[in-house]
């Protein structure tokens, strides 16, 4: 079960859910951690030790519960941010990647100095998850801006041979995925943030995909705002973060506003901390940032070079697998080369919701549908698709697993 | 192995050979339906009759992008409704909600069978809370189109 990278067998000791029967009482085969990750105890009891031992609300007691909790809660931005090459003031704790974009998104359209207006420009990508192609449809509903987005090649690339002409002088922000939720494409965002800075562009990367699968060095991005959530990537729901350079993060108003993100406040009118206070109103999720602090430490410590190397190789496999089954047809790269562990394909004559359906017949949780991600699905020439996804506890012999769970259903169906 | 309890033959049988598939004219409504957690669609028309001032079904087509579950589900609703008064019709539509409702824990004998004839297969379904919204899809479009066209005929 080791593989060069990884010792997969002590990871999964430490995730419970790995331990426990599924359907038919068949061991559970988890492959989408592209929707959410299994969470190691090392986390849990991160979240269980802060309501045990720390509970109370960051930056406000005068005791001693309050400065540990606040303690806990700027120690995780500390080390979320040092897991990115980026400043502890760089990093704003969110609910999640899609309440990032929607900060952004919002700060765009309201006065201030980086405010969009009609007749200006934003630049999408047909690649991208719903949460990171909407907030920007209603950007522009709410400015008069111009909605413009870079086609997927019939190989699942983003095609970016017109990007010169596509990002102009009037586009004010690309947004687009730093790996696809789809396809596992790597678009290179380093080379599109280039342009779009030459041309006075700001740019967004989505995460959500990358962060938790490979390292992710904020300078090298390039990238000027980066998104992603802690559930992806072995951490608590409901927190997430938005990277923001400093500059930027300083120059935007508030999104949500309220408590703990004022300086002062009469009945005329309020002023604001500075970042990245000033995009948390409300007493923060202390357990759950405690709990993606320890989500960091544990894939720090496991090397995210690992961890990349370890999903290529099983990324590999399962493309080799999958070639191999007459009727089955991967969608995106079929190399894992600027390619990430997600892999969706079609069965011929068999409906994903049919597929995933026998999957989990077998203990083999897969997604099916359109992922979030529709206008994806449609440049692609699908309805929908089975998409199988990985991470640090999967092995070898799942992807075995599964492609026999594919054989499986074609039989079932009469199609195999 | 449960999974020929949800995919039993007769639904395996109207997914591989749809009743009644594909639009026809003339038609007094038509929607389009999707489920939005999957893509799955269906583009579906209802023809209504007057038979002595009482409304009748009289054609049902759709044209539909879905799994087994779905594409087998608006093949045997179309069977239940054509030919059928619209109120009938509507009373055979809640036994089937009711039994996609019933998480697999049907009494046997309710909902009637003599009811919902080949629909009575689908209970093995309503077990998987993911797959319910599958099985009603047709359903859910031939209700709101039969609305429609009485609406138009009022």
């Amino acid at each position: 079960m080791s593989s060069v990278h990884l010792d997969v067998e002590a990871v999964r000791a430490d995730f419970p859910a790995l331990a426990r029967t599924v359907r038919n009482d068949k061991p559970l085969i988890y492959l989408d951690s592209g929707a959410t990750s299994q969470k190691p105890v090392q986390v849990l009891d991160a979240v269980r030790s802060a309501y045990e031992q720390h509970n109370a609300a960051a930056h406000r007691g005068t005791h001693l519960l309050g400065e540990e909790a606040t303690d806990l809660y700027e120690g995780a931005r500390a080390k979320v941010a040092a897991f990115l090459a980026a400043r502890p003031d760089e990093v704003v704790f969110t609910k999640n990647a899609t309440e990032a974009v929607n900060l952004v998104a919002y700060a765009l359209s309201a006065p201030g100095q980086l405010q969009v207006r009609a007749g200006d420009e934003v630049l999408i990508t047909e690649m991208e998850h719903h949460a990171n192609l909407v907030p920007w449809q209603q950007l522009c509903e709410r400015t008069g801006a111009t909605l413009r987005w870079l086609d997927v090649t019939p190989e699942g690339r983003l095609d970016t041979d017109d990007l010169d002409t596509m990002i102009t002088g009037r586009t004010r922000i690309v947004a687009v995925t730093h790996q696809s939720n789809v396809t596992g494409t790597v678009p290179p965002v380093a080379e599109i943030a280039r342009v779009a800075h030459e041309k006075g562009a700001l740019v967004l990367a989505d995460g959500a995909q990358s962060v938790p699968h490979q390292p992710v060095d904020v300078t090298a991005l390039g990238a000027d705002f980066l998104v992603f959530s802690s559930h992806k990537m072995l951490g608590p729901y409901g927190i997430g973060v938005l990277f923001g350079r400093a500059e930027l993060l300083e120059a935007m108003p508030p999104f949500l506003t309220g408590g703990s993100m004022i300086e002062v406040v009469r009945m005329e009118g309020s002023t604001f901390l500075p970042p990245p206070q000033r995009f948390e109103p409300g007493v923060p999720a202390i357990a759950e940032a405690a709990g993606l602090a320890a989500a960091v430490d544990y894939l720090t410590a496991l090397g995210m070079d690992n961890v990349a190397a370890h999903e290529e190789s099983l990324t590999a496999h399962a493309l080799d697998a999958l070639r191999e089954i007459d009727g089955v047809r991967i969608l995106g790269p079929d190399t894992t080369k600027d390619r990430g562990g997600a892999v969706a394909f079609e069965v011929d004559g068999v409906h994903p919701h049919d597929v995933g359906q026998v999957l989990d017949e077998l203990g083999i949780a897969v997604r099916t549908g359109h992922h979030c991600a529709w206008p994806l699905h449609r440049a692609l020439g699908v309805q929908a698709s089975t998409r199988a996804s990985f991470y640090v506890y999967n092995t070898h012999d799942e992807v075995d697993a599964l492609a026999d769970g594919i054989r499986y259903a074609q039989r079932f169906f009469g199609t195999g | 192995m449960q999974l020929e309890s949800m995919y039993q033959d007769i639904i395996l049988d109207h997914y591989r050979n749809p009743h009644h598939k594909g639009l026809r004219d003339p038609f007094d409504a038509e929607v389009h339906h999707v489920n939005p957690v999957c893509g799955d669609e269906v583009t579906l028309r209802v023809s209504l009759k007057d038979v002595n001032g009482e409304p009748v079904v009289e054609d049902v087509s759709y044209d539909s992008l879905g799994c087994s579950i779905s594409q087998a589900s608006a093949s045997v609703m179309s069977d239940l409704v054509i030919g059928k008064p619209v109120a009938e019709a509507m009373t055979i539509s809640q036994a089937f909600l009711e039994l996609m409702q019933s998480k697999g824990s049907r009494v046997e004998g309710q909902p009637d069978e003599g009811l919902l004839e080949d629909a009575v297969a689908f209970v093995g379904v309503s077990k998987y809370p993911a797959r319910i919204k599958c099985a009603l899809l047709g359903w859910m479009a031939w209700k709101d189109a039969t609305a429609q066209a009485m609406e138009v005929a009022q």
